[in-house]
C-alpha cells in the first residue's frame, strides 16, 4: 500500500479542484484501501465536487446516485424495460416461437436498464460512484447499500449474479439532515469538510477563475468570510462565492467600494433566503465592505 | 512518532484503548487497519499519519472535532493527566462531554487541567449555555444551582400511569402515509415489475394484477420541555410523559430547556427508571430556575434542528409560556421551527385553571404558530389530547 497524498493533492489541484492535507489524505486512503469515504459538512463546501475532481483526477468516470426519500434497490440496481417486454412479447407470439424462447429472449441484457449501482461495478475500468446526500435516503436503504459496498456483487435472478469488473471508488455524501446509522459510518472512512479559510477560499478562486483581479478577488472572498460570521439561516458556500464574484465580473464591477446599489443587488447570489437578504441591508453591506476594501 | 521502548504496536493498542475511552467506537479491525496504514507510511512523518488515523478512526463530526486534542495527549503527552482524571470519574464519555459537571468537585488548583480536558471535549453544554445567553446579569435568570431531586415530586402511580397515556398517544401519533410505494393486496397502482413476473408462465399476458400502495411511515417527533422553576410542579410527570413517547418511538428526540438547552433522549431511553432519573438531575443542573424559551428554541433551530426535523416532524412543546426573553423573540424563533417542522403543538399547563386566558405576552406572540394548543395539568387532560393529535 503505498500512499502519496501529495501527490494526488497536486493532481486535484491540476483539475481545478484545491484539497487540503486532510481532505487528500483521505481520498488517498480511500483509493488505497478500497474503503468508502464518508463526506460531511455544510451544504456548499465542495463535497460533491470532490467525487467530479477526483474522477477528473483519476481520468476515470463519474456515476452519481442522487439519494432521496423512498429510494430503494429497484431504482439503484437495476429495472427491466417492461415496455420493450410487453412489446417483444407481442410481436413473437405472431410468430409462434416457443414460450421459453421469448422468455430468454426478454430477459436478456438487451432488455437490462442498469441503474447506477449496477452500472459503477460492471466498468472494466474503476469508476468514482458518488452516493450523494446518504442522508436523504431511508435507514432500510443504507443497510443494502452496506451489502453492496462490501460484497461488490449483485444477483439478478432471471441473469444470474454479477460481479464487479473493478472496485469502484466509492464516495458518499451527508448533510446532516438525519444521523446515520453506526455500520455505515464503521464501514466508511471518514472526513469533515469546513468552510474553507480565507487563503484556501482565494486559492480556489484563483483556480476556478484565473482571469479575476487579484485585488478583486481578494476583497470578495474577505467579504464572504466576514458574510459567514453573520448571523445567517444559510451560510454561503463556495459554489455562491464563485458565482457572486462571476456576477461582479460580468456586473463590470471592479472594486466592492464603487457601486453600493450594484453590490446590494448582486448580493443575491449569496443569500438564498428572504430572511437572510433583509439581515444584510445596505448599512451592513457598507459596513463589511469598509472592513473588506 | 515515538515508537518508545513498549514497542509500537504497544503503544497503537493503548492509543486505541484512549480512543474508546473517549466515545470513539474502535476495534480490532480498526486497530489492525491503523498499523497496516502505519508500517506502510513514511515513520518520520507525523502529519500524515495524523491525518491517515483521523480520516481512519473517526465516525462522526464530533469525533473528527475531538480527534486532534486526543492524538496529542496520547502522542505528545499534553493534558493528559486531565484525560486520566476524567477516566477516573468512571463513564469516561459522558463526563467528558459534560466537564462543567465534576469539574466543580475539583481542588482549585486543578481546576486549569479540567479547564484542558474541557477543551478535549465536545464542547457542546458550553456552547448551549452561550447561546441561551446565561452569564447575562439579569435577576430571573439566576441558576438554581441546587439539584432539586425529581423524584418526590408525584406520587409513583402517577408517574407510571402518565408513562402508560403517553404509550398509547404515541402509537396514535405514529404513522402517516409514505410516498414510497409498496406491494399490497389492496392498492391504487399497477406494480408492473411483479405483474410481469407472475404472468410470465401465461404467455405474458397480464391476467393478473399485481398492486402496490402507499403503506405508512413513522412519524418524527420532537420534545421541547420547559423545566424552569414556574413549571417545577409539572416537571415530574412530563418528564414521565416524555419517557412514554420516546420510549416506544423509532424516531423520536427530546430536549429540556430552562436557561439553556440540553439533549435528553438517551437519558430518557435507559432502562432503569432511577437511573435514568439520576442522570437526568446531573444533567438538567439549575433545574426551577428562570425561563428562556426563545433563547432555548433559538439553541434547537441552530444547532439541532437540521438534524432532528423534517417535514413529517411532530414538535411538541410543553411550556407555561412565562419567559424572560422578549416575546418577539419568541415568535421569530417559533416561526423558523414551523418553517422545518410539519406541525407544532403546545401543551400548557395553566390552560387547565379556570379563568386563563394566554395573555402573557410570550404565549399571546406565539399563538399564531401553534397547530394545537391544549392544556397539560393532569392526566385527564393528557388523555383528552388523543383525539386532537390524531387529527394532526
Amino acid at each position: 500500500m503505498k500512499l502519496d497524498y501529495k501527490a494526488l493533492q497536486e493532481d486535484l489541484r491540476r483539475t481545478g479542484y484545491i484539497a487540503d492535507d486532510g481532505l487528500s489524505m483521505a481520498l488517498a486512503l480511500a483509493i488505497g484501501l478500497q474503503r468508502p469515504l464518508l463526506l460531511e459538512g455544510e451544504a456548499g463546501v465542495g463535497k460533491t465536487a470532490v467525487a467530479k475532481a477526483l474522477a477528473a483526477a483519476l481520468a476515470t468516470r463519474l456515476i452519481r446516485l442522487q439519494c432521496y426519500e423512498g429510494l430503494d434497490a429497484n431504482a439503484t440496481l437495476y429495472e427491466w424495460n417492461y415496455q420493450r417486454q410487453l412489446l417483444a412479447i407481442r410481436a413473437h407470439e405472431r410468430e409462434q416461437r416457443p414460450a421459453d424462447e421469448i422468455e430468454r429472449h426478454i430477459f436478456s441484457a438487451d432488455y437490462l436498464l442498469r441503474r447506477p449501482l449496477l452500472e459503477a461495478i460492471s466498468q472494466p475500468v474503476s469508476p468514482v460512484l458518488l452516493i450523494d446526500e446518504i442522508d436523504r435516503a431511508d435507514e432500510e436503504f443504507e443497510a443494502f447499500l452496506l451489502e453492496i459496498l462490501s460484497d461488490f456483487q449483485v444477483t439478478i435472478p432471471e441473469l444470474g449474479t454479477v460481479a464487479a469488473q473493478s472496485i469502484p471508488y466509492v464516495v458518499l455524501t451527508s448533510n446532516g439532515t438525519r444521523e446515520l446509522s453506526d455500520a455505515l459510518r464503521r464501514r466508511c472512512l471518514y472526513s469533515y469538510l469546513d468552510f474553507p479559510d480565507e487563503a484556501k477560499e482565494l486559492a480556489i478562486l484563483r483556480a476556478r477563475l484565473p482571469g479575476i483581479d487579484q485585488r478583486l478577488g481578494e476583497q470578495i472572498v474577505r467579504f464572504v468570510q466576514l458574510l459567514r460570521r453573520q448571523e445567517l439561516e444559510k451560510k454561503p458556500g463556495i459554489a455562491e462565492t464563485l458565482d457572486w464574484a462571476s456576477a461582479l465580473i460580468g456586473l463590470d464591477i471592479r472594486a466592492l467600494d464603487a457601486n453600493a446599489a450594484a453590490l446590494q443587488a448582486s448580493l443575491i447570489c449569496l443569500l438564498k433566503t428572504e430572511a437572510d437578504l433583509k439581515a444584510v441591508p445596505p448599512e451592513v453591506a457598507a459596513r463589511l465592505v469598509g472592513k473588506v476594501a | 512518532m515515538s515508537a518508545s521502548a513498549a514497542g509500537p504496536v504497544a503503544r497503537l493498542g493503548g492509543f486505541m484503548a484512549h480512543l474508546r475511552r473517549n466515545g470513539f467506537a474502535v476495534g480490532p479491525g480498526e486497530t489492525e487497519a491503523a498499523l497496516a496504514f502505519l508500517a506502510a507510511g513514511d515513520p518520520t512523518d507525523a502529519v500524515a499519519a495524523r491525518l491517515g488515523l483521523k480520516t481512519m478512526l473517526t465516525g462522526d463530526r464530533g469525533q473528527w472535532q475531538r480527534f486532534d486534542a486526543l492524538f496529542d495527549a496520547y502522542w505528545f503527552g499534553s493534558g493528559v493527566r486531565a484525560a486520566r482524571r476524567a477516566e477516573a470519574k468512571g463513564g469516561a464519555p459522558e463526563e467528558a462531554r459534560r466537564p462543567e459537571i465534576w469539574s466543580k468537585a475539583l481542588p482549585a488548583e486543578d481546576r486549569a487541567e479540567a479547564a484542558q480536558a474541557a477543551a478535549l471535549a465536545d464542547a457542546s453544554a458550553e456552547e448551549d449555555a452561550r447561546r441561551a445567553g446565561t452569564g447575562r446579569l439579569v435577576a430571573s435568570r439566576q441558576q438554581a444551582l441546587a439539584r432539586t431531586d425529581l423524584r418526590h415530586l408525584v406520587s409513583p402511580e402517577d408517574v407510571a400511569a402518565a408513562e402508560r397515556l403517553a404509550e398509547r398517544l404515541a402509537r396514535v401519533l405514529r404513522y402517516r402515509l409514505s410516498r414510497r410505494r409498496l406491494p399490497a393486496r389492496r392498492g391504487d397502482a399497477v406494480d408492473l415489475r411483479r405483474t410481469i413476473r407472475r404472468n410470465l408462465g401465461k404467455g405474458g399476458e397480464p391476467a393478473e394484477l399485481l398492486l402496490k400502495h402507499r403503506p405508512e411511515r413513522p412519524v418524527n417527533l420532537v420534545l421541547l420541555l420547559d423545566v424552569s422553576g414556574s413549571m417545577r410542579l409539572y416537571s415530574r410527570y412530563l418528564i414521565s410523559f416524555a419517557r412514554g413517547l420516546i420510549g416506544g418511538w423509532l424516531r423520536a428526540d427530546a430536549f429540556v430547556f430552562h436557561t439553556r438547552l440540553i439533549h435528553i433522549s438517551d437519558v430518557l431511553r435507559e432502562r432503569d427508571r432511577l437511573r435514568a432519573m439520576d442522570r437526568l438531575s446531573l444533567m438538567v443542573e439549575g433545574f426551577g430556575g428562570g425561563t428562556a424559551i426563545a433563547g432555548a428554541l433559538k439553541a434547537f433551530n441552530d444547532r439541532y434542528a437540521r438534524a432532528c426535523l423534517n417535514a413529517r416532524s411532530i414538535v411538541i412543546l410543553m411550556s407555561d409560556g412565562y419567559d424572560t426573553d422578549p416575546p418577539e423573540r419568541l415568535a421569530g424563533e417559533l416561526a423558523r421551527l414551523k418553517r422545518r417542522a410539519r406541525r407544532l403543538v403546545w401543551l400548557n399547563p395553566l390552560l387547565g385553571w379556570r379563568g386563563y386566558a394566554p395573555v402573557a405576552r410570550a404565549m399571546a406572540a406565539a399563538m399564531p404558530y401553534i397547530d394545537c394548543f391544549a392544556a397539560a395539568h393532569s392526566l385527564e387532560s393528557l388523555a383528552a389530547l388523543e383525539g386532537e393529535l390524531a387529527r394532526l
